[in-house]
């Protein structure tokens, strides 16, 4: 939807997919008027290799191969055109009848389908030609009847979905007719699979097709189509290999272009995803970077301490920079909020502070040392910092690898660095996940990801993160994708960790709220820099200076609140006090 | 100390191992009964598509057998054989009945019986499908997931480039012309290789290298976009938290997920390739299934064509339970998702 506004490039794979195409066509059309007799005319020079007047040689009666494969191009596409039209209609027909059918027998029909689909099209095909005998109609049908499945599938799935989709409610609930719903919102989101699918279906069915004509069963002399010249060419490899290069390339170009045409098609049709982290990231710019002076010394107790860290997109060195030099300290115990709206380089700043800055992005700084490992870029990252930082990402859902079990994931770290021993490393994990709140911990390490629910794994996550006692913990907006009534919980749990291990936290969110609740000083970014650093009773008191501060201020719905010490009555089981209890526990 | 207080708390809670194998084993269960239905769902269809094919054929397909110029009495003597005269259900309880006992009837060229001419034509069909099959993942699984991280790390845009080109070439590429290609490189211009196909080891390097090479580039794509796109997950920007060395990484965070997704979207890849085999054996002249089958229908020997479609369509059922079995164990999501409702 987003991509119509913009006008988008045709992909390169299109564009040469088309061209190709034409040609071929071109070919097809006028090839059979022009060089039609002069063909199928023998000469005297019987197998002869290339020559000026033979460029792909000439078969065991001296006819011209160049000439018979561009005269044979008209029946070749012509079958394979009528053959993929078969597909299409049979299959589309297939697929829409499956689902008129109604729910009970539409179930077993698209079961049908699917096993037809996982089946070599070459079976279905050799027994249409085994029951007609072979011959040019019999192989267009076996093909045609072959490849339908597919688009039974395709048409089937697609009718299924696109009419439960929000955007066709939406279109209902607007007012609009049936008609007027279908033509505006329904075909064209099936017609461009269909599309890609024929011109992928296209470019198989050559190839399949000349295949079966190559092994005898398809077109029959006097026609002549690419796989019967390949096959002529074959029988005289021995003495007159130039012979089957003709059709062979024929078959291969004419594939290549349908093939192309359905990449370049299915390029075109997908709205571009952000593939990293980093694309989400917009650069802004805001003047030139100034430089901070080193004046502050730097505070060797600190856990963390940045000195002008900026962050390129790029390797250039006239790059624009995302975050344009930030200047700070964390220390022992301490909780610092980050805070700003999107794209203001927050993720990026502790995502560089913790090394993991996603690739294509480069750091540079005056001084950054984290829990006393001094980084330098280009130098390899020391493997300390995996246990002296621990993680929370933003996304529960995403953060843990769905292939592996959680007591495997949560122990690697100490495991591979510290050498701990498999029945120690569970141990310790047990009670981690146990300090996290997770219920029945020794079966969740036996588990896999998908089978917590958001909540627990949140938790997992942060019992992963302690496992190796880190003395700074990064939560990238641990919260945002949790339940209002897992919120509160999780922040309580980062803050009862933060007491009881005097561990430092640096806490990423867009939300003012969730910082304060939280932070004891909180550094407000905005284009890649710290606009205002202010300590959270200062926050309270609404002392702020800088406009964009106030800004979040003013877009936060709530007051801003305050998490009750970390002292509450630890509750195990569900935990069900939300947002609203912790609000009235304020007295707000 | 640390261990002491698992074995406490494992003690104390013997229930939920028990309970989880318990649970494990159901799914299994439940899957693999969804599978084994497919199975016998496709062979039904089999047995029903080779049963009517005879019926379908227009005219008589006894007259097809016997030819042109055979006398009316031939005639009847071959749809007695193939029970032609009888009622349409009795014959097809002749066929399927006498199909589940394990014999096919004979070949109307040869006089041999189907199962024998199977047993000896299937071995090196199977092993020219295997031999492609060992080509395509080796070929095709190291090449994606190198150009993968090459193409995440930002670098070598040449390469990767170089890649695109040489796949989409090479992925369509039947596996007749690569068969023609391969055997005027190297059986008639290098002389490495017999241009023949045979028995020999030797003889079906050639074939199972034309019938790999165009899917096993296709696999690498896949495997390539796969390993991009996992890259760039959350879950590995975690495991890269944990410092552990790039091979680590690969191996146990990347690989898993690479074969899974890879499975799923490329499993047909490996069906296909059962039937590029048919093709291939016509080109190198391999005594296997592919070649009789085309020599069967010209003669339209209809039981041997039954028997070979029966066989082909079981190996391709047989190739894709064990690619659901293998996402089933790599994966144990799929074992909730597609388990028999």
């Amino acid at each position: 939807m987003a991509g119509r506004s913009q006008k988008r490039k045709m992909p390169v794979a299109l564009v040469a997919g088309l061209a190709g195409m034409a040609l071929i066509i071109l070919v097809a059309i006028f090839a059979p008027m022009i060089w039609g007799t002069t063909a199928e005319k023998g000469t005297g020079a019987i197998r002869s290799g290339a020559s000026s007047s033979h460029w792909l040689g000439t078969d065991s009666q001296g006819r011209d191969v160049l000439l018979r494969t561009l005269v044979a191009t008209r029946l070749t596409l012509a079958m394979a055109f009528i053959a993929t039209g078969l597909a299409v209609v049979l299959g589309g027909l297939l697929g829409t009848l499956v689902i008129i059918v109604g729910p009970r027998l539409q179930w077993l029909g698209a079961r049908a389908i699917d096993l037809f689909v996982a089946w070599p099209p070459i079976i279905v095909a050799l027994t249409i030609t085994a029951i007609f005998r072979p011959g040019m109609v019999s192989v267009v049908v076996a093909i045609g009847v072959a490849f339908c499945p597919q688009f039974a599938r395709l048409t089937n799935t697609l009718a299924t979905s696109v009419g439960q989709r929000d955007f066709v409610n939406a279109a209902r609930l607007l007012g609009l007719r049936g008609g007027m719903v279908l033509r505006r919102h329904v075909v064209p989101n099936i017609a461009a699979p269909v599309l890609v699918l024929t011109s992928v279906c296209l470019s198989t069915t050559i190839v399949t097709m000349s295949g079966l004509s190559f092994v005898g069963l398809g077109v029959q002399p006097p026609s002549t189509d690419w796989g019967q010249l390949l096959a002529l060419g074959l029988r005289s490899l021995y003495q007159n290999p130039i012979e089957s290069i003709g059709p062979s390339l024929a078959i291969l170009l004419t594939g290549l272009a349908a093939g192309l045409i359905g990449d370049g098609l299915a390029q075109y049709g997908e709205a571009r995803r952000p593939t990293a982290r980093a694309k989400r990231v917009k650069a802004t710019t805001v003047g030139a970077a100034e430089r901070v002076t080193l004046s502050a010394d730097i505070d060797s107790s600190a856990v963390v301490t940045a000195r002008n860290l900026k962050v390129y997109a790029g390797h250039s060195q006239d790059d624009a920079a995302i975050v344009q030099g930030i200047s700070l300290d964390i220390h022992p115990g301490e909780v610092v909020g980050l805070v700003g709206e999107s794209g203001s380089g927050k993720s990026l700043t502790a995502m560089t502070i913790a090394q993991l800055t996603p690739p294509g992005l480069r750091w540079t700084a005056d001084a950054l040392t984290v829990a006393g490992n001094v980084l330098a870029e280009g130098t390899p990252v020391p493997k300390q910092l995996a246990l002296d930082v621990g993680i929370v990402f933003q996304d529960p859902s995403s953060c843990f690898n769905p292939a592996r079990r959680l007591g495997a994931q949560l122990t690697e770290a100490i495991r591979v660095h510290k050498k701990v021993s498999r029945r120690d490393a569970r141990a310790m994990a047990v009670r981690r996940l146990r300090e996290a709140r997770v219920s029945s911990p020794e079966r969740r390490l036996n588990q896999y990801p998908h089978e917590l629910s958001g909540g627990m794994r949140q938790r997992a996550m942060i019992a992963m993160a302690l496992l190796s006692e880190p003395r700074l913990l990064i939560a990238d907006e641990p919260t945002t994708a949790l339940d209002v009534t897992v919120q509160a919980d999780v922040l309580r749990l980062l803050k009862q960790i933060n007491t009881d291990h005097s561990m430092a936290i640096l806490l990423i969110s867009h939300d003012i709220n969730v910082v304060s609740a939280l932070c004891d000083r909180i550094c407000v970014m905005y284009g890649g820099r710290i606009v205002e650093e202010v300590s959270v009773d200062a926050l309270r008191r609404g002392e702020v200076q800088h406009p964009h501060t106030r800004a979040l201020l003013a877009a936060s719905p709530r007051p801003v609140a305050h998490i009750p010490s970390a002292d509450q009555p630890d509750e195990s089981g569900p935990i069900t006090v939300g947002a609203t209890a912790l609000r009235s526990r304020q007295g707000i | 100390m640390a261990g002491v207080q698992t074995l406490t708390t494992q003690r104390s809670s013997p229930g939920w191992s028990r309970l989880l194998r318990h649970s494990a084993f159901q799914q299994w269960a439940r899957y693999l009964a969804g599978r084994l239905a497919g199975v016998v769902a496709i062979t039904l269809a089999l047995l029903i598509m080779t049963f009517l094919m005879v019926q379908f054929v227009p005219g008589d397909p006894a007259r097809n057998i016997v030819g042109i110029t055979a006398t009316q009495a031939q005639v009847d003597v071959v749809r007695a054989q193939l029970h032609l005269d009888d009622p349409v259900l009795t014959q097809a309880w002749t066929y399927f009945s006498s199909v589940l006992q394990g014999n096919l009837g004979k070949s109307f060229t040869t006089q041999q019986p189907v199962v024998e001419m199977i047993a000896q034509r299937l071995p090196l069909t199977a092993s020219v499908a295997v031999g492609g099959l060992i080509i395509l993942l080796v070929i095709g699984f190291p090449l994606g997931l190198a150009i993968g991280v090459l193409q995440r790390s930002g670098r070598a845009a040449r390469t990767t480039t170089a890649f695109t080109v040489g796949t989409s070439l090479f992925g369509a590429l039947p596996e007749y012309i690569t068969g023609t290609l391969l055997i005027l490189v190297f059986g008639l211009t290098l002389r490495w290789l017999p241009a023949q196909g045979g028995e020999s080891f030797q003889g079906l390097i050639l074939p199972a290298l034309a019938v790999a090479l165009a899917p096993a580039a296709v696999m690498a794509r896949i495997v390539r976009n796969e390993t991009s796109a996992i890259l760039g997950e959350e879950y590995i920007s975690t495991a890269r938290g944990k410092r552990i060395s790039t091979v680590r990484l690969l191996i146990t965070h990347v690989f898993p997920n690479v074969v899974t997704s890879t499975l799923t979207l490329g499993g047909l890849l490996l069906i296909a390739l059962l039937g590029g085999t048919v093709i291939v054996e016509n080109v190198f002249n391999i005594a296997g299934l592919g070649t009789q089958i085309v020599q069967a229908i010209f003669a339209s020997d209809y039981p041997s064509i039954q028997g070979i479609i029966l066989v082909l369509g079981l190996l391709a059922t047989l190739v894709s339970l064990v690619i659901d079995i293998v996402l089933g164990i790599l994966d144990p999501r799929v074992l909730q998702k597609n388990g028999l409702k």
